[in-house]
């Protein structure tokens, strides 16, 4: 345990090593994960508990993290050694508890650039229990700290006392174990200055920005060009044209493969183990590996409170605080761990606001390539409009919501970490950690999706309904009737629809509105399933019916606007 | 004076913080008290958030919450 951005994380990948990660949640400051080591031959299960500055939580991650010390049999507290004073608090607390404590003195490499000296035994003798200098970056100490672990003892002589009694107490450590030499500004404290006054890092932001989205897609085209799409080209079409020839024409054949006879064509076949595989896995995993690995660099570096800082008053104004930025950006990647990051934010009303807008007008990955994929041959200027739309959106329904959900927006509060370098192996886990949510939580949905539209196209159900509504569609948004089999089928899987929309030859702008209403009228079954969980049903049930509602308004009026009729 | 009206960079003392015993905490455990030195980095403009700095950390708190905790210049 310990306070946010000490190094927890990775002191836990450290000291589990190569055992992997049993079950986390991804979000940035609610990651928990569970995982196991040995210690003299016995196996023990290790927790990374979200960060808290106390145990008297003042918000959902820090409950999590009081929650789970009543299940600890022994406290590894990792403390902020460039920042003592404020993380003993937590560590006085959890010495009050009676609970088995060691302080793995974090961040020790830092010490030396900021000119603190901490004298680490006697802050050992001061709290009574075992305190190891680590720098969890390199490995350094942590070989000690694992040694020491059976040593972590109660100290009985610390007594429950005051807030102000804690720091008085914490006043007196601090004077006899730290000394603090005055430094000069630094290069570092400069690049963080600039990076946080509006002048300088407005203009940063966009260009930071703009270049991580092109390294995404750079990374991303480049997975799909050399490893991707040769797997798929290579090694697997063989074994899919071999099984359709065993197959024969039929059900079976419609259902696993596509139409029989017709040449397989990973996008527009539409079979489970054709379309089904391909577009999640080689189409829009590689955009996802991209995106969260360099999401995760921003992040490791602490550019992401910064960034918080610099857009805090627009996201006030739409009802949340700087931190719903980080939901949206999440989101990009996959809807999913956007929804669970909603979590870090404090009030009921911010919550429901960040998915209402996530699940609206944040497209992830999938729903990107879609609206690539449907607009890309007919110009940027299409595709444009579709964000266009998305982003006014995100401000008109935002501003809408908060002058009517009831409730609080509190004000930002956010610490602004030093500048770090990344480490690159916390990056790959971090990303690897996202990644498993998409491929076991979304991929089976998706999966299940191809199989239930494939059923409902071969029994005739999907028709029967596509012409039911197809008087809507022509009459509301100015589109041909059979775009509503799509957009039901959007319902399952927005990737596949596209597909859809392709055959139906409709003209661009057509084409726009169809896209952006997929976009916006509801998330993936993944998305909606962790919604109901983080929303409660009653809350999901309105905020399902502003996605459909604002999907209707919206799908009206860009008719009006971009067709004129 | 309010927090809010220092000028960026120059030295203050906080004196008092208004609020209630849960606002207190939560900017204490942070190192918001009286009698800490703080000094602003950042403004953000049209009332936007301030970034502050207090012992060595920095940390970025919203314009209302900062008129709440009045502060004296130091020389
Ligand atoms: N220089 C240095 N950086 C570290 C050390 N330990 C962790 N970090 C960095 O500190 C940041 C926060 O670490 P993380 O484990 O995510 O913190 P958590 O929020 O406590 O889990 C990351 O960017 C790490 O790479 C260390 O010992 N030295
Ligand atoms: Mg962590």
């Amino acid at each position: 345990m310990g306070n946010p951005n000490v190094g927890k994380s990775v002191v836990f990948s450290r000291l589990t090593g190569a055992n992997v990660i049993a079950s986390n949640y991804p979000g940035t400051t609610v990651d928990f994960s569970k995982g196991n080591m040995r210690i003299d031959g016995k196996r023990v299960e290790i927790i990374d508990a979200p960060g808290t500055y106390s145990l008297e939580p003042t918000n959902k991650a820090e409950e999590v993290a009081s929650k789970m010390l009543k299940k600890a049999d022994v406290v590894i507290n990792v403390v902020d050694a460039t920042n003592l004073e404020r993380n003993l608090y937590l560590t006085l607390q959890l010495l009050e508890r009676n609970i088995p404590v060691i302080l793995a003195l974090n961040l020790w490499d830092e010490t030396h650039h900021l000119g603190i000296h901490i004298n680490e035994k006697e802050l050992e003798t001061l709290l009574g229990v075992p305190v190891v200098p680590t720098v969890a970056l390199t490995g350094e100490g942590i070989k000690t700290l694992v040694s020491r672990i059976k040593e972590a003892k109660i100290n009985e002589k610390i007594k429950s006392t005051s807030e102000e009694g804690r720091w008085i107490e914490i006043g007196s450590i601090i004077g006899q174990v730290e000394q603090v030499k005055h430094r000069h500004h630094t290069i570092r404290d400069k690049i963080s200055d600039s990076t946080i006054k509006p002048h300088t890092g407005i203009p940063i932001a966009i260009g930071i920005i703009f270049c991580a989205f092109w390294f995404v897609r750079f990374i991303g085209e480049n997975l799909i060009e050399y490893i991707f799409n040769p797997i798929f080209e290579n090694l697997y079409l063989p074994i899919v044209m071999r099984l359709s020839e065993w197959l024969g024409p039929g059900i079976a054949h419609t259902i696993l493969i596509g139409e029989y006879g017709v040449e397989i064509d990973f996008f527009e076949s539409l079979g489970i183990l054709t379309t089904g595989l391909y577009v999640p896995i080689a189409a829009v995993l590689p955009y996802i590996v991209a995106f969260y690995f360099t999401l995760s660099i921003l992040e490791d570096t602490g550019y992401l409170p910064r960034l918080a800082t610099l857009v805090d008053k627009i996201f006030h104004k739409l009802g949340m605080h700087g931190h719903g930025i980080v939901p949206l950006f999440l989101g990009l990647g996959c809807n999913v761990p956007g929804a669970l990051s909603t979590r870090t934010l404090e009030t009921r009303k911010q919550r429901f606001i960040s998915a209402t807008l996530l699940a609206i007008c944040v497209p992830c990955m999938a729903q990107m390539a879609m609206i690539f994929g449907a607009l890309g041959t007919h110009g940027l200027y299409y595709i444009g409009l579709v964000f266009l739309t998305l982003t006014i959106l995100y401000i008109v329904i935002g501003l809408i919501l908060n002058r009517f959900i009831k409730g609080e927006s509190p004000e930002i509060f956010l610490e602004v970490p030093p500048y770090r370098r990344p480490s690159l192996r916390a990056t790959f886990k971090k990303t690897w950690m996202r990644i498993r949510w998409f491929l076991k939580e979304a991929i089976p949905y998706l999966f299940f999706g191809v199989f239930l539209i494939n059923i409902l196209y071969v029994i005739g159900i999907l028709q029967w309904f596509g012409n039911a509504v197809s008087p809507v569609m022509e009459g509301l948004f100015g589109l041909p009737g059979d775009a509503s089999i799509a957009l039901i089928t959007g319902f399952l899987r927005k990737d596949l629809a596209v597909g859809m929309l392709f055959s139906l030859n409709m003209a661009p702008i057509q084409l726009v509105i169809a896209v952006t209403m997929l976009t916006i009228y509801f998330p993936c079954a993944a998305t909606f399933a962790v919604l109901i969980k983080e929303l409660g049903i009653k809350d999901m049930v309105k905020a399902a019916a502003i996605m459909v509602g604002v999907a209707i308004i919206v799908g009206f009026l860009l008719r009006i606007i971009l067709l004129g009729v | 004076m309010p927090l809010s009206l220092l000028p960026i960079n120059k030295k203050a003392r906080i004196t008092s913080i208004l609020g209630g015993y849960g606002f207190q905490r939560k900017l204490g455990v942070m190192g918001i008290r009286e009698k800490q030195e703080i000094k602003i980095v950042s403004k953000q403009p049209f009332r936007g958030p301030l970034t502050v700095e207090i012992r060595g950390s920095q940390m970025t708190l919203g314009r209302g919450m900062a008129q709440k905790i009045t502060v004296e210049v130091v020389q």
